[in-house]
């Protein structure tokens, strides 16, 4: 997962892409990821630590996962 | 102990003009139906399950019979057994006091398995049969005459009976509606509805004792209401003066909307449907206008069925999957479809969750579990983020789709009644495969 370097994430969910105007609005989990992938974490990492956090089947969090890069690709926000 | 999950997922925002109207966006939870949790009814029945409420049925009759019966002196309701067959439902409403309308020689039947008088049997339909006719003879049943072949049909069957049959006649009619309703009955402005009056009257084999219409259904114009009950007491009127025959009562049909919104619309329902009482309002004060001598007023006759079980009625079902689809829409399966829910053809019906989940929604394709493309129950509404195994529940589904489901695919499940002191009784079972092949004849050769 690379987001592109000009995609503008807030704490609170906002998303914004100066490059097309369109903005976003994110869950907090998918914030959450989203500002660790755009501080470089491995996703291996961020997933490990919602298995940590989070009351969530390791099969469940891999479907929402790759759910979420479909999200991410549709709306033309990875690189 | 670890936080509550929830998927990650992101919505497009999207700048456009505001609706100010309507409800709140987004969806409540309904946790319980009646004061029974909504995680039991599963636990107990399973799902899909149909769920009805014995309270709000009472609830909605007895709304009916004040709406009417606060306005006329003479009001009988008259259950539309097609609405919702069951037999739990029509003998709620029996103990209400409502009479039967039925449409079919078997809803005469069930009807009079669940102890209907046959004076208090109104026998409606376009499709009554020699057989049908008889037995409505024998059990003294009203039969609402609906065209010239049936007419001379019956006088075949009075010939040979020692009691005259009563009859009353089906009039269609211009009510202002578009289109208009003309497939049942007889045409009032074109004369046929008198020419049909003068044949039942004139031979003396049948007693005409009411006058019926239907002028459609979910109609939201009280004004057709009023055009309808003016014109049907004013033939009833000439019927005494011309052919000195006194019409004991005037059906107005059903056609009474629940609040359901209708796929389309730009406002739910809730908004724009009007109240019982301006029904009430704009029938009874027509026929109290329509110069009747005092003392002299007909009954008023109602067949009401959606209007009466629609808000009794909930459908709780299952997410089974969700998916995105080739455009990126989200798209959630759910473990019942069309096959139960026939009246997502033309409702958007209002769906909850019920569980408490964050104000977090996404516009969400929702899809029965058929193979078949049209099995489709929403095209876009904004649930929470369900995952497989949560539940949802269908608000308004007690009118038709417990008549009109379907045994395709899946088998039809569990319905359970909530009575008034919250005890919940199971008033048709799931089916079974055996069921379902039990009229099956397989030929020899094939075994």
């Amino acid at each position: 997962m690379k987001l592109k370097k000009n995609i503008a994430t807030s704490e609170s969910g906002f998303i914004f892409n100066p490059a097309t105007g369109d903005s976003f609005s994110a869950n907090p989990l998918a914030a959450d990821i989203l500002a660790r992938a755009k501080d470089g974490l491995d996703p291996v990492a961020i997933k490990a630590d919602i298995l940590e956090r989070y009351d969530v089947a390791p099969g469940q969090l891999e479907k929402d996962w790759d759910d979420l890069l479909a999200q991410l690709r549709e709306f033309n926000l990875l690189d | 102990m670890k936080l509550p999950y929830e998927r990650p997922t992101l919505r497009k925002l999207t700048a456009g003009a505001l609706n100010k109207f309507g409800p709140r966006a987004g969806a409540r939870a309904v946790t319980a139906l009646d004061g029974v949790a909504v995680d039991e009814l599963v636990a107990r029945f399973g799902s899909p399950l149909f769920v009805l409420s014995e309270r709000q049925l009472r609830r909605s009759y007895q709304a009916a019979v004040r709406a009417f019966g606060t306005r006329y002196p003479q009001v009988q309701l008259a259950w539309s057994y097609k609405t919702n067959y069951l037999n739990a439902v029509c003998r709620t409403f029996h103990q209400e006091g409502a009479w039967a309308e039925v449409v079919s020689g078997m809803e005469l039947e069930k009807a009079l398995l669940n102890g209907v008088p046959g004076p208090h049997i109104l026998f409606n339909g376009p499709g009554k049969r020699r057989a049908d006719l008889e037995r409505a003879c024998a059990v003294d049943a009203v039969i609402h005459l609906d065209h010239a072949d049936e007419l001379h049909l019956l006088l075949d069957v009075a010939a040979g009976r020692p009691q005259r049959p009563r009859v009353a006649l089906r009039v269609n009619l211009d009510a202002g509606i578009v289109p208009q309703w003309d497939r049942f009955g007889f045409n009032l402005e074109n004369g046929e509805a008198w020419q049909a009056l003068g044949r039942i009257v004139a031979p003396g084999r049948l007693e005409l004792v009411g006058l019926h219409c239907h002028i459609g259904t979910y109609i939201l114009q009280t004004a057709a209401y009023a055009t309808a009950a003016a014109k049907l007491a004013a033939l009833a009127l000439r019927c005494e003066r011309e052919l000195n025959t006194s019409i004991q009562y005037l059906d107005l049909g059903g056609g009474f909307p629940s609040t359901n919104t209708l796929k389309g619309a730009y406002l739910p329902a809730s908004d724009t449907v009007p109240s019982l009482d301006e029904y009430a309002e704009a029938i009874t004060g027509a026929l109290l206008g329509a110069g009747f001598r005092s003392g002299e007023l007909p009954v008023l006759v109602l067949e009401a069925g959606r209007a009466l079980v629609d808000d009794a009625g909930s459908l709780i079902g299952t997410v089974l999957a969700n998916k995105r689809l080739a455009d990126g829409r989200r798209a959630t399966i759910l473990d019942f479809g069309v096959n139960l829910l026939f009246t997502s053809f033309w409702y958007d019906h209002h769906i909850s969750p019920t569980r408490e989940f964050s104000n977090q929604t996404e516009p969400t394709v929702l899809y029965g579990p058929l193979c078949m493309n049209i099995d489709m129950l929403r095209e876009s509404i904004a649930l929470p983020l369900l995952a497989p195994g949560h539940h949802v529940l269908v608000h308004k589904v007690g009118a038709y789709n417990l008549s009109q489901w379907q045994q395709f695919i899946n088998l039809r499940p569990n319905v359970v009644l909530i009575d008034q002191t919250a005890q919940v009784h199971l008033i048709r079972a799931a089916e079974t495969l055996e069921y379902l092949q039990q009229l099956e004849q397989v030929p020899a050769h094939l075994r």
